[in-house]
């Protein structure tokens, strides 16, 4: 399955980033060469191996469900680009 | 010898001993910060004035017979990844330049209900990723061994400043290697402890299936010192475990009798360098020479965690990265050259995809931007059975070579790197050759088990080399032990660089 440059510019916008004509040459060609090493995988047979996503065996792990103090809005909102005091901003959504 | 020379447990004992004052002490590694940082570059950011307040309030408590914590006294870097309240901390990135956490991570918070003296942040690759420290966007670091070469990353600045008696003690995080391998080419100690020891509440995400935060030190017993005050159940991070945290430093210097350590055949073979191999081949046999056993052991699985790596590490970075968005917090682009640039090329893509795509293009360095690309890749639709869940299947096998691995020897014991620190700019521009440099570390993440890297000998050209000691989960009591034995039989660990 070899990776194209087609292939390179659609991900990019899954990823939410953009590349130049120079950009995507350069990410292609690296993206080619780690897939063909990481394809190095497909010498195993793993029919029947569990995947394993986790290295500890800990399931639902959940809090007590007891209410406690949340960062207030004014703490959330310090960082944002923009904002208006109470919601981050954000360029327009919607079409005029 | 001067004060900053000493081990941070003979510092800790003259602090009690009222011999010594914490402003004292943090002064003479400010000053030498101010005398040798200029040219190695370890610290981002050095926080003299805080250090110096942190340091009298310590020493007044003592004074005042109030009860002090484990770490009274003794300053401490942090690695610029961990969140620290209302001070800057941008993880090596632009897109984070600005950022104040609004909380401090539960390792942070550790070192300062053990009183520690925080000295500053250290360099690293952005967001982790690298082996180098030379993706950090704000500057590179340097060996303090030899300046022209790279100090190893992702924690290339905690180590070096270590190395370089900078801190006596200092937080890194291993999501690969990121601990071991700086360690180990800066000829410092450090410890990867098992995956859920140490909270990860509180530092930045890379790969969180992965990632430990872990000491570094210039010794065996300060490490055990270090991991001691990180370790323990945080009901904030809900893969942190529920265990007692042994008193390491309590137990550090007993040796331990029967002993048997595994070797793996296939790090000695092609490769490796050869000034490498003999040193952990003569560290094998100080080992012997102080009664363990040495057995050959097979991890057959081994060739394949790079690529098993490479395929798990990208796919959680790429969902955790997800985050900056330039909405929430942290860089944006500038909005009026979003509609600038769609108006010319005439795209319907909207200002709000535009404004995402633009602002991690400005904002992420070209590293993270690879691994956020593969990740993408190996989990978007048709590719995620042939690469994510294979590889999760393959990191069960390794995982399995590791169990049959610790049924039969207590330790397994290795190289950390194949080769010692290499230049500046040699494998920048080599993504793979820059990624193999993990080779032996990687797959002790993948398995979630602990690893240490220690110094064990120079090559000819005056270049540290590491010693990796790797056990079963939740064993690092009997690493911390064996690597003790090794220390008080060698002095690699107390030689320095000279540094004008």
């Amino acid at each position: 399955m070899s990776l194209t440059r087609q292939d390179v510019e659609k991900v990019a916008l899954l990823a939410r980033l953009k590349f130049d004509d120079e950009g995507l040459d350069k990410m292609t060609s690296h993206m080619v060469q780690i897939v063909e090493y990481v394809d190095k995988l497909s010498e195993l047979n793993t029919d029947d191996v569990e995947p394993m996503a986790h290295a500890l065996d800990v399931f639902n792990a959940l809090a007590e469900d007891e209410p406690r103090a949340s960062l207030p809005r004014e703490e959330a909102l310090r960082n944002a680009p923009k904002n208006d005091d109470e919601y981050f901003r954000v360029p327009a959504v919607l079409g005029e | 010898m001067s004060i900053i020379q000493k081990t941070a447990t003979e510092q800790l004992a003259l602090l009690q001993a009222g011999e010594l004052t914490s402003v004292e002490l943090t002064q003479a590694y400010l000053d030498r910060i101010e005398q040798v940082d200029g040219s190695i570059g370890a610290f981002l950011r050095v926080e003299s004035d805080s250090a110096l307040q942190q340091a009298a309030t310590i020493d007044a408590k003592r004074s005042a017979g109030d009860s002090l914590g484990k770490l009274a006294g003794l300053p401490v870097a942090i690695k610029d990844i961990l969140c620290t309240k209302d001070t800057p901390t941008t993880c090596g990135s632009r897109m984070l330049e600005h950022f104040q956490p609004p909380y401090n991570a539960t390792a942070v918070e550790k070192l300062l209900s053990a009183d520690a003296v925080i000295l500053g942040r250290t360099n690293m690759d952005e967001f982790a990723m690298g082996s180098s420290t030379e993706n950090s966007a704000y500057q590179t670091t340097q060996n303090p061994w030899d300046i022209t070469r790279i100090p190893g990353g992702s924690s290339g600045g905690a180590a070096a400043c270590v190395a370089a008696d900078m801190a006596p003690l200092s937080l890194g995080t291993d999501t690969g290697g990121s601990i071991r391998q700086p360690a180990a080419l800066c000829g410092c100690v450090g410890l990867k402890p098992t995956y859920g020891r140490v909270s990860r509440y509180g530092l930045i995400a890379f790969a969180s299936s992965l990632d430990q935060i872990g000491p570094l030190a210039r010794t065996v017993d300060d490490t055990a010192l270090l991991l001691e005050v990180l370790a323990g159940y945080d009901p904030l991070d809900s893969t942190s475990v529920n265990r007692e945290t042994p008193a390491y430093s309590q137990t550090v210097h007993q040796p331990l009798e029967g002993l048997t350590l595994g070797v793996v055949e296939q790090h000695f073979s092609e490769g490796i360098d050869a000034e490498v191999a003999t040193s952990v081949q003569q560290a094998i046999q100080v080992y012997q020479s102080l009664g363990a056993t040495i057995k050959s052991i097979e991890m057959p699985h081994a060739d394949y965690g790079i690529a098993t790596y490479y395929i798990i590490a990208p796919c959680e970075a790429s969902s955790n990265l997800a985050r900056y968005d330039g909405a929430h917090y942290g860089y944006r682009t500038d909005q009026a050259e979003v509609l600038a640039e769609l108006a010319e090329d005439g795209s319907d893509e909207g200002p709000l995809v535009r404004m995402y795509r633009k602002t991690r293009s400005e904002g992420f360095g070209s590293e993270v931007q690879r691994r956020i690309m593969l990740g993408t890749y190996a989990l978007s639709e048709g590719y995620y059975e042939a690469f994510y869940l294979k590889a999760l299947k393959v990191r069960r096998l390794i995982r399995q070579d590791y169990d049959r691995a610790f049924e039969q020897v207590d330790l397994i014991i290795g190289p950390v790197t194949a080769n010692p620190a290499f230049a500046k700019g040699e494998k920048t521009s080599d993504p793979m050759a820059m990624y193999l440099e993990d080779l032996y570390t990687v797959t002790a993440n993948l398995a979630g088990v602990a690893g240490i890297s220690l110094p064990c000998g120079f090559t000819s050209a005056g270049l540290p080399v590491g010693l990796q000691l790797q056990s079963a989960p939740f064993e690092e009591e009997k690493l911390l032990r064996a690597a003790q034995m090794y220390q008080s039989a060698t002095d690699f660990h107390s030689r320095r660089p000279e540094l004008s």
